[in-house]
C-alpha cells in the first residue's frame, strides 16, 4: 500500500470559510485552529454507550400507517476508518426532505407538499463488518436563498460518531449525475473533485431490490488513529 | 466513486458538510439528551452554551455537543444503566442559547504526568458551518487554571474565551459564550 501524503490529503476537507456560501462569511472563525496534541485530548474515548435504536428506525418506509409518497431506495455501505477497518456497533443518524424536496421542518417554508407518511429520519448501528442499511425515498432537490435561482441538489444528510469524538462526521449524500453539483457552493466548497465525487453514492444493482426498489452504495470514511490534523487536509 | 473498497491505498476521509438549518428533527427529537445529571453524581450544574455570530447576532440554529469527564470520585463515565451519562447534545433557540443540566467535571490527567482543570469539550454544528468546530469549557475562579497544559497553548489574552463565568444571582448556573467570529472570538481547536 502506498503510503499517504499531505499532497493525497490537500483539498480533501472544506475550509471553514467559503464566501460563496454566504453562511460563512459571518459564522467561520477567522482565527487558525490551535491544534492539540493527541496526549491532551481525550477525544478518542467513545462517545456514547447505549442509544436506544430499532430495526424501524432504519426504514424511513415504515414509520407511519402508510407508505410515503417518491421512489422507494436502498442506501447501504460500510463505516471504516483511513486504515480500512471497519468500525462496528456505531451509531449511524440520517435526516432528508420528501420526494418533493421539503422538510418536516418549522423553518422550511419551501411550497412543496409535506407527506403524511414521512417523517425523513432514521438511524442505525453498524454491523461487525461496519454495515448499514437504510430504506427510504430519494429526496427532491429544493431551492434555497443563499444566491439566484439557488437549488441544493437532492441529498440525504448522514450524522457519524465513529468510534470517537475524533472521528465525528457529519456530512451529505448526493445522487449520481445530478446537474446541480456545479452550481451548489456547499458542494463545491470541498476544493478536490475526487474528495467531492466521495460524497455521491455509487447506483448498485447487487443492492437493488427486484420489483422493490433501486439501490445505493455508499461508504463512510472516518479519520484513523494517527490521522493528518484536520488543518492540513484543506 | 464513493466505495471505499475500490481505492488503491490507504483511504481518504470522506468530506464534512454542513449540518444545515433542519437537522432537528433526526438529531434533537427531544431534548432529554441534553440532561446528563439523573445519570451523574456530583455538583449538579445548569450550563448555558449562548452562541452569537460575527456581527453579534444569536446563532438560533446551532447543534451543540458536549463530552465531560465524571464528577471527581464518582467512578468512571460511561454508561450506567440505559443512560448515556457523559454526553449532552441540544439545540440552540431563538436566543442562541440551550441549557444543559450536568455536573461540574472531576479533573482528567494531561498525558505528561499532570492533571487538566475541570473542563468539557464543546462541539458545535450549525448552517454556514462547512465542518464542526471544537472548544473547551473551563470554569471561572478554578485555581487550577494556572497549570492547565491545552490553556497553556493558548495565548494569555485570549483564554478568557474559553472561561464559562458563574452567574450571580443563581450560583449553579454557568453560562459559555462562543463567538464564532470577530473580536473576542472564542478559540477553536484541531483535535
Amino acid at each position: 500500500m502506498s503510503k499517504r501524503t499531505i499532497a493525497d490529503l490537500a483539498g480533501s476537507q472544506p475550509s471553514l470559510l467559503y464566501p460563496p456560501y454566504l453562511s460563512t462569511r459571518f459564522r467561520a472563525p477567522s482565527r487558525p485552529l490551535i491544534r492539540l496534541p493527541e496526549t491532551l485530548s481525550e477525544l478518542n474515548a467513545p462517545v456514547y454507550g447505549w442509544w436506544p435504536v430499532g430495526d424501524a428506525d432504519r426504514d424511513l418506509t415504515r414509520q407511519h400507517e402508510g407508505e410515503p409518497q417518491g421512489e422507494r431506495i436502498i442506501v447501504a455501505g460500510r463505516l471504516l476508518d483511513e486504515d480500512a477497518r471497519p468500525i462496528a456497533g456505531a451509531l449511524i443518524e440520517l435526516w432528508q426532505a420528501n420526494a418533493a424536496g421539503r422538510y418536516r421542518h418549522v423553518k422550511d417554508d419551501h411550497p412543496a407538499p409535506l407527506d403524511p407518511n414521512f417523517t425523513g429520519a432514521g438511524r442505525a448501528i453498524t454491523d461487525a463488518d461496519g454495515r448499514y442499511e437504510f430504506t427510504t425515498i430519494k429526496p427532491g432537490a429544493y431551492p434555497w436563498r443563499n444566491h439566484d435561482n439557488a437549488w441544493r441538489p437532492a441529498h440525504i444528510h448522514f450524522s457519524v460518531f465513529g468510534s470517537s469524538f475524533r472521528t465525528r462526521l457529519v456530512t451529505q449524500m448526493y445522487f449520481p449525475g445530478d446537474p446541480l453539483f456545479a452550481h451548489d457552493p456547499i458542494m463545491q466548497s470541498i476544493p478536490d473533485e475526487r474528495a467531492r465525487q466521495r460524497l455521491v453514492a455509487r447506483f448498485d444493482l447487487s443492492l437493488t431490490r427486484a420489483e422493490w426498489a433501486l439501490g445505493y452504495a455508499f461508504d463512510i470514511v472516518v479519520r484513523g488513529r494517527d490521522a493528518t490534523p484536520f488543518e492540513e487536509r484543506r | 466513486m464513493s466505495d471505499a473498497r475500490t481505492e488503491a491505498g490507504p483511504l481518504v476521509a470522506t468530506p464534512s458538510q454542513t449540518v444545515g438549518p433542519f437537522f432537528h428533527v433526526a438529531l434533537t427529537p427531544e431534548t432529554a439528551v441534553g440532561t446528563l445529571q439523573p445519570a451523574m453524581d456530583g455538583d449538579r450544574l445548569h450550563l448555558v452554551v449562548r452562541v452569537s455570530d460575527g456581527e453579534g447576532e444569536p446563532v438560533s440554529d446551532a447543534m451543540v455537543e458536549i463530552w465531560q469527564a465524571a464528577a471527581q470520585n464518582s467512578g468512571p463515565s460511561t454508561v450506567r444503566g440505559d443512560t448515556p451519562c457523559s454526553f449532552g447534545r441540544l439545540p440552540t433557540g431563538e436566543d442562541g442559547a440551550c441549557t444543559f443540566e450536568t455536573v461540574r467535571p472531576g479533573r482528567t490527567p494531561d498525558g505528561r504526568g499532570g492533571w487538566q482543570a475541570a473542563h468539557i469539550n464543546v462541539c458545535l454544528f450549525a448552517r454556514g458551518l462547512l465542518r464542526q468546530l471544537h472548544t473547551r469549557l473551563y470554569f471561572a475562579g478554578d485555581p487550577a487554571l494556572e497549570g492547565d497544559a491545552v490553556l497553556a497553548l493558548v495565548s494569555e489574552p485570549r483564554r478568557q474565551t474559553l472561561v464559562a463565568t458563574r452567574d450571580a444571582a443563581r450560583p449553579d448556573r454557568w453560562v459559555f459564550h462562543v463567538r464564532l467570529q470577530g473580536r473576542d472570538e472564542t478559540v477553536f481547536f484541531d483535535v
